[in-house]
């Protein structure tokens, strides 16, 4: 049991993720890089978890933490995204230039 | 050894039959719940009900599906044609898998090879139970996106919001659940299960007396607020604002027709059966029940008889609130999810956990004094 | 021999899921891309011998999550395609060389064994049982404080969802915002 595949596999989507992250303009279509992101993480945490055949569990209740971590920051992210379009009838962030409004 | 103990011998053959089973029962079981639901309706109501095709109208849910079958199915011009095209399919198939993991009857032996009447008994049911509830709701969502029309899309936001609201209910109702479940599996928490064949299994036995160790006994307040959330989950009236035929025509289903409109009525009505047949397994014995000493070789058809009983039982419960119960209003739909429910189930869930862990380990303070 | 034909499926279907995620102009694809991604890494989570994490994430991410996404495309209407010009002229190529040197990186770093310390096997099994044990256990402390996050996390959700414009601070008539979220 190798764990290569799972980590390349966990690169490559974190760095699609991040790509996301940079480029898209539109608020929602960044919280889901960000998702992508964190799920990237978790592959890496299971991998090495069952790779060490860790008797805490530590990558399996990490990844639990980070899913938790990952629902909090969606549910503020969104409620941020609401706000701001009602506030200025538009996601994009570029436009989202004004510290103050 | 004969052909039948050798077939079913075989892993591969004995699943294939088992999901051949499974599905042909669930489409079954459905017809006759159309048929159930609309006599019972038209009794309620005061009408006769459907009364032509076959005895008491009995085939008449055949015969609406075969007329959808041959129906042109139109596809408005401004769908997203893709996810218009998957969204009935992705209304089916959670419906059917959650199905797969419910114990339907007692498991049997054929020659050496024990043989469960449930598709696959996963250690992990009651969640996976969950997670494909949870799956029902893109159906409904993307149905109304996909449809580019206004009434569908509004029947898909209110979806989102409903589910996730009653899902989280729905969940916090199970807990105790599998609380109890580990209680009464060894009388120390920390073995419990959440194999549902498990969890019938240990509904043997009695509560106090002659009254059957079914879960209900304990946990009478979980019951309610799982039914409530289900009824909920499966947007039957009067929860049923995704598709509010008086406020958005036909809500998330309004530009579907033919086969794929009877994709979404079937999987509506799955989903009934299915909530009702979890709670059934969870709360009320699954198929325990008398089988009044019958010979063996039809001893095995009371287990599947109980269980169908007690499960269209509790969908008459459906049928009831819908014809008895106006559909509520959005907002006070949200109140009624996430200021009555969720805090009732977890309300209910401290009392229990508490409860038990003085039934497990004496109270906290017998230790200090004495 | 399995577990690599299902790598290589659901391996591929994670990275198609990812490349939509940032690639489609239509939010609403972009979550469905994303739904398919977390449905691949869910199934290299049972392979790897974590099922209890598998659930959750089903339950959480495509129960909870991923419905609040399409809940508030579809809500706020984002779901118009948007525009994809480049603002920074010299992104592109800075990006590109950037990518090279990355993937020197990889190649680098990969001739080297990282991994070491013994192979455990498949001894740890991430049932429910192995899991509650140890979480409430050992992991008993960062358990509650996430348990505090969530908390804190949904109060602020539920105050972003009732903030008006004009009025105080903590007015609190009116509805509740839908964005209530505590999975």
């Amino acid at each position: 049991m190798t764990v290569n595949q799972f980590l390349i596999l966990g690169a490559l989507l974190f760095s699609l993720g991040v790509y996301g992250v940079l480029v898209r303009r539109n608020a929602v279509a960044v919280l889901l890089s960000i998702e992508l992101m964190l799920a990237a993480v978790n592959i890496n945490l299971v991998a090495f978890g069952s790779l060490l055949g860790d008797t805490l569990h530590t990558g399996h209740i990490f990844a639990l933490f980070v899913i938790t971590v990952a629902a909090a920051e969606v549910g503020i992210g969104l409620a941020i995204v609401i706000l701001i379009f009602r506030n200025r009838s538009s996601a994009n962030v570029d436009e989202l230039d004004l510290m103050k409004w | 050894m004969s052909l039948l103990e050798r077939l079913f011998a075989n892993v591969w053959f004995t699943a294939a039959v088992k999901v051949v089973a499974a599905f042909a029962l669930l489409l079954v079981a459905v017809i006759l719940l159309v048929w159930i639901e609309r006599k019972i309706v038209a009794d309620m109501q005061n009408r006769i009900g459907p009364n032509r095709a076959g005895p008491w109208g009995m085939l008449q849910t055949v015969a609406d599906g075969l007329k959808l079958l041959f129906k042109e199915s139109v596809v408005p011009r401004k769908v997203e044609l893709g996810i218009y095209l998957a969204a009935p399919i992705a209304a089916m198939v959670p419906a059917f898998l959650i199905f797969m993991v419910i114990p339907i009857g007692r498991p049997f032996t054929i020659g050496e090879t024990a043989v469960t009447l449930q598709v696959t008994d996963l250690n992990i049911a009651l969640l996976f139970v969950l997670a494909m509830s949870s799956l029902a709701v893109y159906a409904v969502v993307l149905a109304g996106w996909a449809s580019g029309s206004k009434y569908p899309l509004l029947g898909g936001v209110r979806a989102t919001a409903q589910m996730i609201s009653y899902e989280a209910a729905m969940g916090l109702a199970l807990v105790p659940v599998v609380l109890l479940a580990s209680a009464q599996s060894a009388g120390d928490v920390g073995l419990g299960t959440m194999s549902l064949s498990r969890i019938v299994e240990l509904q043997q036995g009695s509560f106090r007396w002659m009254i059957p160790g079914w879960f209900v006994f304990w946990l009478a307040p979980s019951f309610v607020l799982y039914f409530i959330a289900a009824v909920a989950e499966t947007n039957r009236a009067p929860f049923d604002l995704v598709e509010a035929e008086s406020e958005l025509v036909g809500g998330y289903h309004t530009e579907y027709s033919g086969f794929r409109f009877a994709l979404f009525y079937l999987a509506e009505y799955l989903n009934m059966f299915n909530v009702s047949a979890l709670a059934v397994t969870l709360f009320f014995g699954g198929w325990l029940g008398p089988d009044f000493g019958l010979p063996p070789w039809i001893a095995w058809v009371m287990p599947l008889f109980w269980f169908f009983l007690k499960t269209f039982l509790l969908v008459f419960l459906f049928i009831w609130l819908r014809a008895t119960l106006p559909r509520l209003r959005y907002d006070q739909l949200m109140d009624l999810g996430w200021k009555r429910l969720i805090p009732l189930a977890l309300v209910w869930l401290m009392l229990f956990a508490l409860v038990t862990a003085f039934r497990t380990w004496g109270a906290p303070w017998t230790e200090a004094l004495g | 021999m399995v577990e690599l034909v299902l790598f290589i499926i659901f391996g591929l279907a994670a990275l198609f899921g990812a490349v939509t995620t940032v690639w489609a102009r239509n939010p609403v694809y972009s979550a469905l891309g994303l739904m398919l991604t977390l449905f691949s890494v869910a199934v290299f989570y049972v392979s790897n011998g974590a099922q209890f994490v598998a659930a959750v994430q089903v339950i959480v991410y495509a129960g909870a999550v991923m419905t609040l996404f399409l809940f508030v495309i579809m809500l706020v209407g984002v779901d118009r395609a948007e525009d994809r010009r480049e603002n920074l002229p010299v992104q592109r190529p800075l990006a590109l060389g950037l990518l090279v040197l990355f993937g020197a990186g990889v190649l680098v770093a990969g001739r080297f064994a990282w991994v070491t310390g013994a192979e455990g096997g498949r001894g740890a099994e991430g049932t429910v049982e192995a899991l509650g044990s140890e979480l409430f256990r050992r992991w008993v402390l960062p358990f509650e404080l996430t348990a505090l996050l969530l908390i804190i996390a949904a109060a602020g959700t539920v105050a972003l969802g009732l903030f008006r414009r004009g009025e105080a601070e903590g007015g609190d008539e009116g509805e509740a915002g839908e964005g209530e979220e505590a999975p």
